[in-house]
């Protein structure tokens, strides 16, 4: 029942491209053409290493904004643009970086770890105003004057890197701090949001350890707060003096002979009991499955029951690779599973997602990522800014009737910007309504639409009166099937 | 948890293609349905609402002893009298406008509601809440089920969230609840004018019918797609409403007044969903300060609620209206090194509408720290609950909706529900 109705020489020809677009879905936000020929070259293994080696790949990205040729960025401010110092310019310069980088899976790893540690911007501005606030969020030490490295720049430093000591950066992480009111865990005042949050939804997962647990844990991190060393900016230092020294017991295992507790130490002394916590619940045996189900879940399927014995391969990689993500992610991609095409459009697009694939594929000469900004708050993903704790709800949750309409009509914005470009794709494809359909269907990789659906298409394009291929009409209907086909149930799974 | 969530979507969009109304059904559907104007209108305070600060124990020499910097002094709560226990109790000194509500008798204050061994995570707590059921909160919602029980077709705006998202509370099998934050974005846009236009959204319709059993999840977005065509022009009829107060101009207060703007119209809603956020105050809570965060806190609620409860009352609809207020759950008795508080148990709920009788149930906690004090929980740090929020749920269920709790909520919560209706 499921059939794209095209040539089917031309099918053949493609085989392959289909993985490739696939690939660039999952480990990227989708592609271009031209991107889609690089990797194509590369083959499913080649680009998987290129993807994966992005160290070997330049760090440009951020060059080009600006430029001609690629996506616009608007100003927020008062004529500059200021990623640093602005968060909604800094929402726009991830968003840039997400349709043009070079590095598309580090990108989009860092989305993934955005949800997982799941940091919101409100909270840390109302600590210390916009400007500090975006800074922590967002600024790249070698843009800012005190070397200020914003939470998204460190979840982009270990984007593939190893996940315990991604930790115990997020442990001192100043957003982090401000977010989970580290920076007031005193002795004799503990406070235990951070402890529970690094059990619950960091590490281990909910109901695996005991309110016992998050009052020792908080003890653990008491001291880690943040100093002010100069009037320009808060960092974090370990303050002795308000260490809890006392001994922390656990119900679960601290260290690998078994004990269960983490000695008195000395103040001097006391920072080590955070690093011996993170140690032990990175260690911990929920860890590697819960996060092997959460990368399975979004690189591979989220529709359907997860594959056991995968989820189990990825946990013991995991493990035994001192909980270096890499090997995970490699071994995920270059599953069997992966490539499985009952695996393709098994999961439901994010906004970030939807948004940035629906831009490259569509095109984005004249149009600026400012504007897509309110329409994927309204699809329910502000960047840089998690609904709470636990990040986005994902799945079916970011569907509902609200939701959609808002993807329909952020297709329909985008489509009416891109008119003129359209209508010049369109040209190729001016001797029937049948060739401008497919051509369109072609171009903006959706899943295959069934029969009923592809009817729906193929009379919209039809409609109006006679066809005649004119510039005028592809004006119209280039842009209106874009905007169908965007807007689309198909679209949006990825 | 996520995988079940996601199953339950793949059994009920299933269920879902089968009994979806057709949009030419709808209106007569919204006129047979609508025969009782009596709504439902689901307050949700998301982080877990500090109840000692909403409504205060102020004689409780326990409560300051407890509290140095952020507890409320005695000379500031706006006095309610007592409850049954003798305890004296305030609200909070932003609540001016609720206490008039309550002074009017049209408020009811449920104080500790919650459950046994209850959650302190918010993601939990919050299914708990929503599923009404603390061993395995998976699955449907309370009201979601509720909507099960109607009679098939069910009209796609019978329940309606003004939040972004559907909170699980409201998802079912059979009825896919709209999401309408906004009723000025919740139209269909298209690149072109005219007939074009309408050929669009023709085109638009049709591709959205498709709902493939073998495809659960491409159904799944299809029908939420499907429920907006089948109600965008219903919910146009509401961005004309005039309100006969003015209501704050905040997030909370705008989707109140929608939702006044939804039964002043009567497009057939009976369960409303309206959540604020930013009750998880671990730090700088300051409910004394003119700005503190929980002062702000109480002042969006209130003056929303009020603004809501006059313009009901003006409109003649207060009678017909029910608002349920909870949160996942109440904070630690003691306050942080921050000048917050922590995750802890029961909390307070409120009921407010025409037909609810207004007062205070249930009793205050003792708050000090003793072996043998019933009222607390986890060695005296968190308050014990005392009403199991589900008998407050089956009131609701069964003296408002005219439903059958027993069946909704898969057991007999009735014994000890507060008398708010």
């Amino acid at each position: 029942m499921q059939q794209r109705r095209r040539d089917p020489e031309r099918d053949r020809a493609r085989h392959g491209e289909h993985v490739i677009e696939h690939l660039l879905r999952r480990a990227g936000f989708g592609a271009g053409e031209e991107e889609i020929e690089d990797y194509m070259e590369l083959g499913l293994r080649g680009s998987v290493r290129r993807l994966l080696d992005y160290e070997t790949v330049p760090d440009d990205v951020d060059g080009l904004i600006g430029k001609p040729g690629y996506v616009a960025v608007t100003a927020s401010g008062r004529g500059e643009f200021l990623p640093r110092t602005v968060i909604n310019d800094a929402r726009q310069r991830w968003l840039f970086r997400m349709i043009h980088s070079r590095r598309p899976l580090q990108e989009k790893m860092t989305l993934f770890w955005h949800n997982h540690f799941a940091t919101a911007y409100t909270k840390v501005a109302g600590a210390f105003g916009g400007e500090e606030g975006t800074r922590y969020m967002a600024s790249k030490p070698a843009e800012d004057p005190n070397q200020i490295k914003g939470q998204i720049e460190l979840l982009r430093q270990f984007a593939l890197g190893n996940f315990r000591d991604l930790l115990v950066a997020i442990a001192k992480d100043t957003a982090m701090l401000v977010w989970l009111d580290g920076r007031t865990n005193t002795k004799g005042r503990p406070q235990e949001n951070f402890a529970r949050e690094l059990m619950e939804l960091f590490t281990m997962g909910v109901d695996t350890f005991a309110e016992a647990d998050v009052y020792a844990g908080a003890r653990v991190f008491t001291g880690w707060n943040l100093t002010r060393p100069s009037n320009a900016y808060y960092t974090f230092s370990y303050a002795a003096a308000q260490h809890d020294t006392a001994a922390k017991e656990f119900t679960f295992p601290i260290y690998s002979n078994g004990s269960k507790v983490i000695p008195a130490r000395t103040a001097d002394a006391g920072m080590q009991d955070g690093t011996d916590l993170i140690n032990a619940v990175a260690a911990h045996p929920l860890t590697g499955p819960r996060l092997a189900r959460k990368l399975y879940q979004f690189f591979i399927n989220e529709v359907s029951q997860p594959d056991g014995a995968l989820i189990a391969d990825l946990a013991n990689i995991y493990y035994r690779n001192n909980f270096e993500m890499k090997p995970v992610v490699e071994h995920l991609l270059l599953s069997p599973q992966f490539a499985d095409s009952s695996n393709r459009y098994a999961r439901y697009s994010w906004p970030a997602e939807f948004v940035a694939r629906s831009i490259k594929e569509i095109g984005w000469r004249g149009f600026s990522v400012n504007d897509a900004l309110g329409p994927m708050s309204n699809m329910g993903q502000q960047l840089f800014e998690p609904p709470d704790v636990a990040g986005w709800d994902l799945g079916p949750s970011w569907f509902s009737s609200g939701a959609m309409l808002t993807r329909m009509n952020f297709a329909s914005l985008l489509a009416t910007n891109q008119k003129f470009n359209l209508r010049d794709i369109a040209r190729g494809a001016r001797q029937s309504p049948d060739a401008l359909v497919s051509l369109m269907l072609d171009r903006l990789t959706a899943a295959p639409f069934a029969r009923d659906p592809y009817q729906a298409l193929l009379d919209y394009a039809r409609s109006g009166g006679g066809w005649t291929g004119s510039d005028a009409q592809l004006l119209l209907k280039a842009a209106g099937l874009a905007h169908l086909i965007v807007g689309s149930g198909d679209y949006q799974l990825v | 948890m996520a995988i079940t969530r996601r199953e339950f979507v793949r059994g009920g969009v299933a269920a879902f293609t089968v009994s979806f109304a057709a949009p030419a059904f709808l209106s007569d559907l919204a006129r047979a349905q609508g025969r009782s104007r009596r709504n439902l209108v689901v307050l949700y305070l998301s982080g877990g609402n500090d109840a000692l600060s909403t409504v205060i124990p102020y004689n409780d020499p326990q409560y300051y002893a407890r509290r140095p910097t952020i507890a409320i002094p005695a000379s500031s709560v706006l006095q309610i009298g007592s409850d049954k226990a003798g305890h004296a109790l305030g609200l909070h000194p932003r609540l001016t406008g609720l206490r008039t509500i309550y002074n009017a008798g049209r408020l009811a204050l449920i104080q500790r509601t919650g459950y046994q061994n209850s959650s302190r995570s918010h993601f939990e707590g919050t299914d708990i809440w929503a599923t009404g059921d603390p061993r395995s909160p998976q699955g449907n919602g309370w009201l979601g089920r509720y909507l099960d029980t109607l009679p098939s077709p069910v009209d796609p705006l019978t329940a309606w969230s003004t939040a972004g998202t559907i909170p699980r509370t409201l998802q079912a099998n059979r009825v896919g609840v709209p999401s309408i934050p906004s009723v000025q974005g919740y139209a269909f846009a298209s690149p072109n004018t005219g007939t074009e236009a309408q050929f669009a959204r023709q085109s638009a319709t049709r591709i959205s019918s498709h709902l493939p059993v073998d495809q659960p999840h491409l159904a799944f977005v299809n029908a939420s797609s499907q429920a907006a065509f089948a109600t965008l022009d219903r919910v146009a009829q509401v961005g004309t409403y005039t309100a006969s107060v003015t209501y704050p101009n905040n997030g909370f207060s705008l989707a109140l007044r929608t939702i006044a703007g939804a039964m002043v119209k009567g497009v057939g809603t009976k369960v409303f969903w309206v959540q604020t956020g930013g009750y998880d105050t671990h730090a700088a809570q300051n409910p004394n300060q003119a700005n503190g965060s929980y002062t702000n806190l109480m002042a969006t609620l209130n003056d929303g609620l009020f603004a809501f409860y006059n313009d009901l009352l003006n409109q003649g609809l207060l009678g017909d209206t029910l608002v349920l207020q909870f949160s996942e759950f109440g904070r630690r008795i003691t306050e942080n090194g921050s000048q917050g508080t922590d995750h802890g148990a029961a909390s307070v709920m409120m009921a407010m509408g025409g037909s609810v009788r207004g007062g205070i149930f249930g009793t205050a906690p003792n708050l000090r720290v003793s072996s043998d004090n019933p009222t607390l929980e986890n060695n005296g740090s968190d308050v014990r609950y005392e009403t199991d929020f589900r008998s407050v749920y089956s009131m609701v269920i069964d003296s408002w909706l005219g439903g059958d709790s027993a069946s909704v909520l898969g057991g007999n919560f009735r014994t000890g529900a507060p008398a708010i209706l």
